[in-house]
């Protein structure tokens, strides 16, 4: 069993309550009178002040207290939303955060945030008591410390090992006792049969109704200690009339089943404390722990497979081929364990846009598509920065001042999308604006200021495009708080080139820009197709592979001239791999074509044979090899040798490096 | 390791190093045991193309990718191919503040032993083959002179600049 720190549990669960929050506001910014996202916002608030006077976060109690009470008022039509009251709550769910992290330091920072509170509201909202009549269905949150009522309905049951535990459901009923009068009554419906009943297992579940004033906290702090696992419900009695609850409604575990869904920012339910049934918070390290495992069971299995099929023993095949299953399925779900929706992302930049309109004074809709697209949860956070640093740039320098919008002619609000989307095996993040694009004259003179190019170098568009992710270069006049500094685009490239990604940006004068992050889909295993070159074996991602062909031998003998090949009348540029490795051993006489592709690029590898699929469990290379381009990792096959993966997009760019200088060389010898 | 503890104790750490004591050409090194993770029999090796000489290859240990280095290289040293006497010693090292693991090829392992650091001699500015920062001393041990390699500058010599013109002359 893991120990685990309550005040940390509420930490995590408030993070989650606060971003939901955060959500919440800005949809309110969008749309004022929604009520379902004031009643949201009510509930979020209300669910940080109950569960933080739980934890002892009194300072966090005692400071959303007022927020709640004045989105109480809200709710009932007593005062209006406004932009500004999003506005200074946005500002209170970042100091709520701050208080969590540090009570004691930032106690004080909360006055001028509550002055402005009740400047906007009006009255003096702390006076006001919230009222707790809107329960929705049977989620009610154990968490409501102020409300108080006639009387309580309280279902439990142990859970399964709550006795092996140390559980005492009598000395349980005996605490309620003491807060008012119970009836008690035990329900006996799950106990099994004798043969089936486990005597260590408590099979009953008690319903308490208990009359007396007493809080809903008191009542939780007598299931303190045997909370974890325990189904647990506590309801204000209803008024007399509706006293008849059928029993159908108490199915608290899929009411729970619902509450999973990320940005279901309608439904209070995230954070109720009892998920337990539907999903399960995990330390993201044992989940590394179980991928660097999975990792070493592939290899295992792969030089199994190979023994075994040495052995040509058909029982010990028979079991290598169920283990192989067996493991190709364990892969693929713990990859899929580690895949979110990068939608989690995404919502994170919603406040980041709202702070930088205001601050740069433009009028920015931020639109999302794409928000369920899945990936790696490493790939997702190392995502982050790179995403700001970008949004910030479209915002900044991408869109116009409004006055200037309105001048070219197009609406005042410019429009930033982010978008993500599945493209093959790779995942295409993209940021696009709808601004002045890149100015490719000032790119290109102030890249020869740098003199990062002599004035007479011959450059394409896109060329001259990918000059901003150059270290230093920033084409801004002035350095602002926002960008201008040249260090953004630099940490976009470098992040990409640790995830093996790349960056394409497309930007027409006046229409926009368009920054799109290719990246791979994963980086732990992938499938992959092993060749042969000379005497050493390199493994090339399947998901790059399109096609393989014999090497015509007219084309395998011209080995000075053209390196194309003409694949069902399109010419594809080839690449030796037996010349680029330096390769000593004698070729073997039918040469193979990998034909591979990257974005639209096509390009064919020339190897000395295809030697067939393998998992691939990818291992970085140590620094000592930071110098070699050309593989991206390194893998261990079957027998447990060491194979090098092919970086294709790298062997792209090398093999247009050397295409290039083939060109020059031959413009040289004509002039 | 309590041995090591032990000893440690009766005799102050910076006068006596517990080493490893391998051949390489006809030379006797040392390196210093505590940093040593294991020693091998020679494993089937992946040349990494267009890799210097003095770090071609990659090996498994352990199901882990290791680079394996060739001192020899830098100690501009003939290399044979290997023989049975042949072994690969695993070790770690820092490299910019990160432990790197790194194998390295010896023609043949000798034993663990103390070497006594007083009696190490700073390497003579003259009459050396060797670049001087990549040896830390020349130590004498029953009777013959050991080499106590800088390791720090032998790899990371690798990490920032690509191509070292003389060892790639001797090759």
């Amino acid at each position: 069993m893991t120990q685990t720190d309550p005040a940390e549990i509420f930490r995590l669960e408030a993070q989650d309550v606060l971003e939901q929050l955060e959500q919440t506001l800005l949809d309110l910014g969008e749309t004022l009178d929604d009520h379902d996202l004031i009643d949201s916002a009510f509930r979020a608030l209300h669910t940080i002040k109950g569960s933080g006077a739980m934890f002892g976060f009194t300072e966090v109690a005692s400071f959303v207290h007022e927020f709640e009470t004045a989105f109480d008022r809200v709710r009932k039509g007593d005062a209006a939303p406004s932009n500004d009251l999003v506005s200074v709550s946005l500002d209170a769910k970042d100091h709520i955060a701050l208080l969590i992290a540090e009570p004691a330091v930032h106690a004080d920072a909360g006055g001028p945030i509550l002055d402005r509170l009740r400047a906007i509201v009006g009255a003096d909202a702390s006076k006001i008591q919230p009222s707790e009549h809107e329960f929705v269905a049977a989620d009610i949150l154990p968490n409501n410390s102020i409300d108080t009522s006639e009387g309580w309905n309280v279902r439990f049951s142990l859970p399964e090992d709550g006795l092996s535990l140390g559980a005492n459901p009598v000395l349980l009923l005996q605490e309620l006792r003491d807060l008012g009068t119970c009836t008690v009554s035990a329900s006996s419906k799950s106990i099994p049969n004798l043969e089936k009943l486990d005597p260590e297992i408590c099979y009953l579940s008690w319903d308490v109704t208990l009359l007396g004033d007493c809080t809903q906290e008191a009542i939780e702090e007598v299931f303190m200690f045997v909370r974890d696992g325990m189904d647990l419900e506590i309801r204000p009695l209803p008024p007399k009339a509706e006293e008849v609850v059928d029993n159908i409604d108490y199915t608290p575990s899929e009411v729970v089943e619902e509450k999973v869904e990320p940005g279901n920012s309608k439904s209070d339910s995230q954070s109720g404390p009892s998920r337990g049934s539907s999903s399960l918070r995990v330390a993201a390290e044992r989940l590394d722990e179980l991928l660097d495992h999975v990792g070493e069971l592939v290899i295992a299995q792969a030089r199994l497979s190979q023994i075994s099929y040495d052995s040509r023993d058909s029982s010990l095949m028979g079991v290598t081929e169920e283990i192989e299953r067996l493991s190709a399925g364990l892969r693929d779900i713990t990859m899929g364990i580690r895949m979110i929706p990068i939608g989690t992302l995404f919502n994170r930049f919603r406040r980041l846009v709202h702070d930088l309109s205001s601050d740069l004074g433009k009028n920015v809709e931020f639109a999302t598509t794409g928000e369920q697209t899945e990936l790696d949860k490493t790939v997702i956070e190392s995502l982050a920065d790179p995403l700001v640093h970008i949004i910030r740039n479209s915002i900044d320098h991408g869109l116009e001042s409004p006055q200037d919008r309105v001048a070219a002619g197009k609406k005042e609000q410019g429009t930033v999308r982010l978008s993500a989307a599945h493209e093959g095996a790779e995942v295409a993040i993209s940021v696009s604006d709808d601004g002045a694009g890149l100015n490719t004259d000032h790119i290109r003179r102030k890249a020869e200021e740098m003199g990062l190019i002599s004035p007479d170098a011959l450059m394409s568009e896109n060329e001259l495009h990918r000059m901003i992710f150059h270290p230093g270069f920033s084409t801004a006049q002035e350095i602002t708080s926002v960008s201008g500094r040249g260090v953004g685009m630099d940490v976009v490239s470098r992040t990409m080139d640790a995830l093996r990604g790349r960056i394409d940006v497309t930007s027409r004068p006046n229409i926009g820009t368009t920054v799109t992050l290719r990246l791979p889909l994963t980086l732990a295993i992938i499938d992959g197709m092993l060749v042969r070159v000379g005497s050493n074996r390199y493994s090339i991602p399947l998901s790059a592979v399109e096609e393989c062909v014999e090497l015509p031998a007219e084309v395998a003998e011209n080995t000075s001239g053209r390196n194309f090949l003409s694949i069902r009348g399109e010419l594809v540029p080839f690449l030796r791999l037996r010349e680029l490795f330096g390769t000593k051993e004698p070729e073997e006489l039918h040469q193979k074509v990998v034909i591979v592709s990257a974005g639209e690029q096509r390009m064919g590898l020339v190897v000395d044979q295809i030697l067939g699929n393998t998992q691939t469990v990818i291992k970085s290379l140590s620094r000592l090899h930071a110098d070699i381009e050309t593989f991206a990792g390194a893998t261990i096959m079957g027998d447990g040798a060491v194979a090098l993966i092919l970086d294709i997009v790298q062997l792209m760019r090398s093999a247009q490096k050397l295409e290039n200088r083939l060109r020059d060389e031959n413009k040289g010898q004509a002039a | 390791m309590t041995q090591l503890a032990l000893e440690r104790n009766q005799a102050p750490a910076a006068t006596v190093m517990r080493a490893l004591t391998l051949e390489l050409g006809d030379e006797l090194f040392a390196i210093e045991a505590t940093s040593v993770r294991e020693i091998q029999d020679i494993v089937p090796v992946t040349e990494v193309p267009n890799a210097q000489a003095f770090v071609s290859g990659l090996i498994n240990v352990r199901g882990r990718v290791v680079p394996l280095a060739d001192l020899r290289v830098k100690f501009g040293m003939d290399r044979p191919p290997p023989d049975a006497d042949t072994r690969i010693v695993v070790f770690e090292i820092t490299l910019d503040e990160e432990p790197v693991i790194v194998g390295i090829l010896a023609d043949r392992v000798h034993t663990v032993t103390d070497i006594d650091l007083s009696e190490v001699e700073q390497p003579p500015n003259i009459g050396m083959r060797w670049r001087p920062e990549f040896v830390r001393g020349i130590a004498k041990h029953e009777g013959k002179f050991v080499i106590i390699p800088n390791l720090g500058p032998i790899f990371s010599g690798n990490v920032s600049q690509s191509k070292e013109p003389e060892t790639e002359v001797l090759n």
